[in-house]
Formats: C-alpha cells, structure tokens, sequence
C-alpha cells in the first residue's frame, strides 16, 4: 500500500523556520513505521536526519511524534496508520537539533541528578547480595526503562514548567528508592521532596498512555509521593 | 580538533564500559561511542549470563569450560575457556554489587534458568546456569555499567564515529572520529586505544543486530594490517521472529518452550536427543532449515513454530515479558496460546580481530600490537571457537572487558607518546569530501542491500564451493559499484546519510573477509557448514584461520588450538 507522510524538517543552522515535508512510499501493513522512515532516507531523500539503532523497542533511540503522540517509530506498524496520513514530528519540549533529531543531554542530566546507581554503604558480602523476591517484584516494571525519553516528552507539565525533572527521573528515581538492596532511602526521599521533584505531576497520566515498556509512570509517581507523606514527613 | 587522552576506548556496550570502569581513575580515558551509549547494542541481550553459582542445582565451572568447548566444536582455546568459566562467578556477583536487577530464588539468591548447550556433568542434562533479569539483562547491566561510569567521572564522546585508526611503524597513535552533532572530523591522539565496537550481523538481511552494527572497529583494524581470525564462524540464533530477524532468546526454550514443525512434531528430538530444544545454537539452527528444505516448514514455507502455550501466562509476564511484548507488537499474537514462526536470524559473529588472553591485538606473528587493544564481539579470543553459547557472550564482554582495561593499566608505562604522522586526518577528510562531490552515482542503499541479500543466500546455515565461490564474485562486484556511490546530504549536522555510505565500505571488506575464510575451510565445524565437506576434519583443520588485507583481497594462514584438558571427540547432545 500506498502511505503518505509528512514530516517536520529542520536544519537551525541553516533555516530559520521549521517546515513540513510530504513523502509517499510504498509499505506493507506489518511493516514498521521506522522502515518507512528508512524507505524515504534510502530511497528518496538522504537529507533526512533521525536517531534508530536496534529496531525493535529496545535501545530507546527513535522516540518521535508520531500522529501526535509520543511513540517508537519501530514499534509503530503502518496497519494502524492505514487511512490517515502520518505525521513525524520530534519529541515535543525537546530543542530540536535536526528534523527528528533533538538534544537528550538535559534529560539525561535529570536522571543522573538522582544519583541512578545502586548505593551502599557496608561493604558487599562475598557472595550476591541477599533479595527477596517480594522486593525484587517491585522494581520489576521500572527496569524496563529504556530511556527514550517518550514520557517526558509528552507530560503536559514539562511544558507549563521546564524545570520540573520530569517522569522518567522520576521512574529511575523509584528504582533505587525501592531497591532493597539500596541503603539511601530516605535521602534519596528527601532530595525528591522539592517543588520541581515528585510535586508538579498531577495525574494527567499522558507518561502512562506513552510509554513503550507500558511502565505505569503515574503511579510510580504517585507512589514516591505517599512514600515521602508516610516516610520522610513522619519523621 | 586533535583531543589528546592517554587511552582511548572505542564502544560503550558493556565490553568498552566495563574495561573503562577499570581504567577510570588510574589514567586519563575517554571512551567514544557512535550512538548515546545506552543504545549500544549489547542492551540488546536478552536471555541472562552464564556463571556455575549453583544457585538452583548443583553445578561448577569445569562443567561449564567443557560446555564451552564442546559447545564452539573443539575450536575454542581452552586455556581462554578456562579464564571464562572460573572468572564468571566473581564477575557475575561484581555485577550484583553494582546493582543489576536480577530475577532472585525463594531463597533470596540470583536465579538461574536452563540454556542452550549448558548442561552438568559434562553433557548428561541441562543445567540452570543462566543469571538473568526477566528477557532483558543486557539492558539492565548495560545501564548499570553507564551509571556506574558517568558516577565514576568516565569522559565520554557520544555520538563521535570512528573512522580510521592511525598507526606509525606498527603501533597506534590514536584515531580518526567524526561528530555527528557538527560534522567535524577529529584526531584523537593517545597511547592506547581499545576497539570494542561490536559486530557486523549487518553483512546478512535478516539478523537480530542492530543498524550500529557494522564491524566499524574490525573493518578499520583488518585495513590498518591487523588479521583477523575465524570469519567464516558466524551464528544463526535459531529464533529470529520470521521475517523481521528480532530475536526471542533462546530463554523461551530454556524456559520450557520447544519448536515445532508443520506436522506439530517436537523435532529436535531427532537431531538432539539428550538436552532436544536447548542444544547449541548452530545444531538447532541447522535442524530447522532441514525441517524447511525438507518440507516440514509450517505449510511448507521457509519458518517453524515456536509453542510457548505451555509456559503459562505468569511465567511469561514474569520471566519473558519482553518477546511476549515483541510477538504481539509486530505479530499480532498472544504467546500464552498461539504460536510463534521462527526462523534462524543472523546473531553473533565468533570471528573478529585476532586477540591474546590479555587483551592485546596480536599481528601476523603472534606478537602484540603496541597500544592496541580489543574486547568483546569485535575481538576473537578464539572463546567461542566454531559457535558461540547462549549466555556466554555477556559473560565475555565483563570478563575479557575487565582483563583488556587491567593490562591497558599495566602496559601504559611502557608506552610512549609518539608524534602522529603528518595530517593522520587527511584520508577520511578526501574520502568525505569525494563522496560529498559525486554527483549521480549509485545509492548506497541499494548496494548494500544487494550484498545482505548475497551473503544469506550463499554464505549462511549452509555453503557449498559453488554457492562461497559465487559469493565472492558477486561481493567484488559490488566492492567496484561501491566506488561510485554519491549521496543526498551535502550537510553538516547529524548527516547519517554519509555514515552509512562511509559503513558500507567496511560491510564489504568484512563480508570478503567471511567468504574467503568460509572457501579455506573444508569441513563442517561448529556455525560453519559445508554441504560439500559435511564432516568435521580434525586431521586437516584443527586451526584457526588468520585472515590478512593484501591489494589482491584477504589471505589466509593459521594457527593451531590450544587444547589443554578437552580432547576433540565427536560432538552430539
């Protein structure tokens, strides 16, 4: 089948204004929506910039806009978009480096600023340190975090505030605030309980809707909310 | 720019992460990377790495060195075997103190699960040896390793994608990058460099690799003059999702799946009739494209079946959540009671850039390469001999990754800082800019899918002299198109259309590396099949093959295996 596409192009060294560009190629409807991107680049049009590398849903490099909504043009297939036109767009609130491509650098930084690493502070045992599998449960669905940035780029609050850390630090914060193993707790609670920490998120659960490992984002936020309420504020 | 550090670490998948952690601190590293390094490919592994805690059953690292041999057909080098398999204890509980989730036992332990080709006893049973985190343990230690590295102060290039290593008599200087982000090319000069840049399943159509797998490092190292060793071993995972090559480890079988032909019949009972669904990788392989040419291919088409319906849905949502996820995005189906067509897709490359036990790139003369050094898929630590074992390359990438950073460390006093040759950058800044003022030339895109589609065709499960004979024709062929490729992009910023006319270069000097080193090996061994030499030949090819860039292609020459305990025996499971 046929498909058009229309994609957002942007070169800020060279254009002034972002534009659009149409494209039509031919794809069959298990096909990706990353293969399309590809067909055009190959193909038709080699001007094209957009981050890929594993294709299917793993390494977190191609998260764009696609339609609207935040999404991994490799787990997207062209039966869903068969009677529309598909519109690629850069995740929103990202600066915009090259057409699809944008400048994760910020969004990595918030992550780092949790301090997303495991820590301890009595020396290791000799052998694995002791877990339950009860307490490795709850960290289960934030591990499939792969960093594609989807979710941040789709709260609606990172718009109205850019300063707010946004859902996925939040989701690796979660990860080693209820590692069992982790020995900072309470600190890393403290450190999150600040007016752009855990606070600004108020459930619009757009992180939830997007995100391609179907981690429930909101209510990990959520969680770490009720757990600063009960943990930190009690004490 | 010229960037002036002692060591230079190229990949930040978890071989280059890991050997970065050991180097950071001691000395000035950086490590470069041609994506953001928690996309590089080893996040890709799914299915857990291999280490005898006997953490489920009894079991210890004799067992799994022997696994390890048996498994890469008698072509591994056992004294490096025996590195892995008594190392991977201690490497796998460092990973556990540095905060990899994995899956645990009632009793609070790491969990293990059944694998392709692990077994206790020396091949009685299958064994639990596989450590994992659910189907996605490459992800969690390579994103444990990163964070690990950025809290260790690690300076990191992302995004910088090498393109030439520079040497000055026979030793390294440094190497050339370009930067994505700006277009500028840039010498990096050092005293060590270390290639970990992963493989090149990016030479065959269907393959699990990502698009970042090219073999940049390997390419660039066999054309500076370094050999390479066992090309013609490449694996074919038995379970690519059939069309789409994306991969359902072999965990899904380790967990109790088994494969099924057109008739409904568990058929590796045939060819494996001990561990059946778990043997290695290159026998299950080889059983299912048998089962095609024969015509038990499910309605006789070129796929099998995988039946998961057995496992349960809480298994799966526990233990394989991600292939249950990939079957249902890209399929349509429901593991928990439908089946999944499978068909082999090009996985690993045992083959790669010749490497002593140290870390250190060997040349032709088995005498280390000053301030060269290598880990992970890219090198051949002759580990995986014929055939590689699930698990066991996770496993080599933190063991090895570790050793190369440690003799990086041990080596550095001895190496000097030696002036570059006058513009080192000069040769990739005429082939850039050539590329870029050709106009009306040949795409890239074409040219290379021509050669993804050769080489599985002719150069894949099976090879005859005819079929390798043709290969090597039709990928000199294209060598001479590639030479009037022209591209779109005339620009600056994140210009990936110049890179993957750049990658291309080094796809097809590797595939005439593995089709030239595949013609020099009559005999069938391991992931190397000959329908016209069906039987092993240890008499005549009980060696490795050493692969060297002359004017007039690659030429072969070998080196003997070191066997220590495991005497060659025929391999059956």
């Amino acid at each position: 089948m046929d498909m058009k596409f229309r994609i957002f192009r942007f070169d800020p060294e060279v254009d002034g204004e972002p534009r659009y560009q149409e494209y039509t190629v031919s794809a069959e409807p298990g096909e990706r929506i990353l293969d399309c991107l590809n067909r055009i680049k190959w193909e038709q049009d080699g001007t094209l910039s957009y981050r890929m590398s594993c294709a299917h849903g793993v390494c977190g490099s191609d998260g764009m806009r696609i339609n609207g909504a935040c999404a991994l043009a490799c787990q997207k297939l062209v039966k869903e978009y068969a009677d529309t036109k598909v519109t690629l767009e850069p995740l929103p609130f990202f600066r915009v480096l090259k057409d699809l491509t944008v400048d994760v650098n910020a969004f990595l930084d918030g992550i780092m600023y949790f301090r997303p690493w495991l820590i301890t502070l009595s020396d290791p045992p000799e052998k694995e340190r002791p877990q339950s599998q009860e307490d490795a449960k709850r960290v289960e669905e934030v591990i499939r975090c792969i960093l594609c940035a989807c979710c941040t780029g789709a709260c609606p609050v990172m718009q109205e505030n850019p300063y707010y850390v946004g859902p996925a630090a939040l989701v690796w914060a979660f990860r080693h605030v209820f590692d069992s193993r982790d020995e900072q707790k309470i600190e890393r609670l403290k450190q999150l309980d600040f007016a752009d920490g855990v606070w600004p998120c108020v459930n619009h659960f757009e992180c939830t809707r997007v995100c391609p490992k179907k981690i429930p984002v909101t209510k990990c936020i959520n969680t770490l909310k009720r757990e600063i309420e009960t943990t930190v504020k009690r004490s | 720019m010229i960037f002036k550090h002692d060591v230079i670490i190229v990949g930040a998948g978890l071989a280059g992460l890991r050997a970065a952690m050991e180097v950071a601190g001691g000395t000035d590293a950086a490590l470069l990377s041609k994506v953001y390094p928690t996309r590089s490919h080893s996040g890709a592994a799914q299915g857990g790495i291999a280490a005898a805690l006997g953490n489920e059953e009894p079991d210890f690292w004799e067992w799994h060195m022997y696994d390890t041999v048996k498994g890469g057909d008698y072509l591994t080098d056992q004294d490096v075997a025996e590195i892995l398999a008594k190392d991977a204890v201690r490497a796998v509980y460092e990973l556990e103190h540095m905060g990899v989730p994995f899956n645990r036992t009632p009793e609070g332990k790491i969990a293990q699960r059944a694998f392709g080709g692990h077994t206790r006893g020396f091949g009685e049973a299958a064994v639990k040896r596989a450590c994992y985190a659910a189907d996605r343990s490459g992800r969690v230690i390579l994103d444990t390793l990163y964070f690990e590295g950025v809290r260790k102060g690690l300076k990191i290039y992302p995004e910088f994608h090498m393109l030439d290593l520079v040497m000055k008599d026979n030793r390294v200087v440094g190497l050339v990058a370009y930067e994505l982000a700006t277009g500028e090319v840039h010498f990096f000069h050092c005293r060590a460099v270390l290639l970990a840049t992963g493989g090149y399943g990016k030479v065959f159509k269907t393959t699990s690799n990502a698009f970042a797998s090219t073999g940049d490092g390997v390419y660039l190292a066999y054309r500076a003059g370094i050999p390479l060793e066992d090309m013609e071993f490449v694996q074919f995972h038995p379970t690519g999702i059939y069309g789409l090559g994306v991969l359902i480890s072999e965990a899904a079988r380790g967990e109790g799946g088994v494969l099924r032909n057109h008739p409904g019949e568990s058929f590796m009972e045939r060819y494996a009739p001990t561990i059946k669904d778990l043997a290695a990788r290159d026998v299950v392989s080889r059983a299912i494209a048998t089962e095609i040419l024969e015509g038990r291919g499910i309605n006789g088409r070129d796929y099998v079946h995988l039946d998961l319906t057995q496992l349960g849905e809480k298994k799966l949502a526990e233990k394989l959540s991600d292939i249950t996820s990939f079957v249902k995005i890209y399929l349509g189906i429901d593991a928990a009671t439908e089946l999944i067509p499978v068909a082999p897709t090009c996985h690993y490359m045992m083959g790669g850039i010749q490497t002593g036990i140290h870390g250190r790139v060997l040349d032709l003369g088995q005498n280390p390469v000053p301030g060269l050094y290598a880990a992970g898929e890219c090198s051949c630590l002759s580990l995986h001999g014929a055939n590689r074992l699930g698990c066991n390359s996770l496993l080599d990438l933190v063991v090895f990754g570790r050793r190369a950073g440690a003799t990086i460390l041990e080596d550095l006093e001895g190496l000097s800082w030696d002036d570059p040759p006058a513009h080192p950058d000069k040769g990739v800044q005429d082939r850039i800019r050539s590329l870029k003022e050709k106009r009306g030339g040949e795409k890239y895109g074409r040219i290379r899918s021509a050669l993804q589609e050769m080489m599985t065709r002719n150069c894949s499960i099976f090879r005859t002299e005819q079929s390798l004979t043709r290969a090597l024709t039709e990928v000199r062929s294209l060598q001479e198109q590639y030479k009037t490729v022209a591209i779109d992009n005339l620009g600056v910023r994140y210009n990936t259309d110049l890179l993957e006319a750049l990658e291309l270069e080094f796809l097809l000097g590797l595939a005439e590396t593995i089709v030239v080193s595949a013609l020099g090996r009559k005999e069938s061994r391991g992931a190397h099949f000959r329908d016209d030499y069906p039987e092993r030949d240890d008499t005549n090819y009980l060696k490795h093959t050493l692969a060297q860039k002359t004017d007039d292609g690659p030429r072969l020459s070998s080196k003997p295996v070191t066997i220590t305990i495991f005497v060659p025996k025929p391999r059956t499971y």
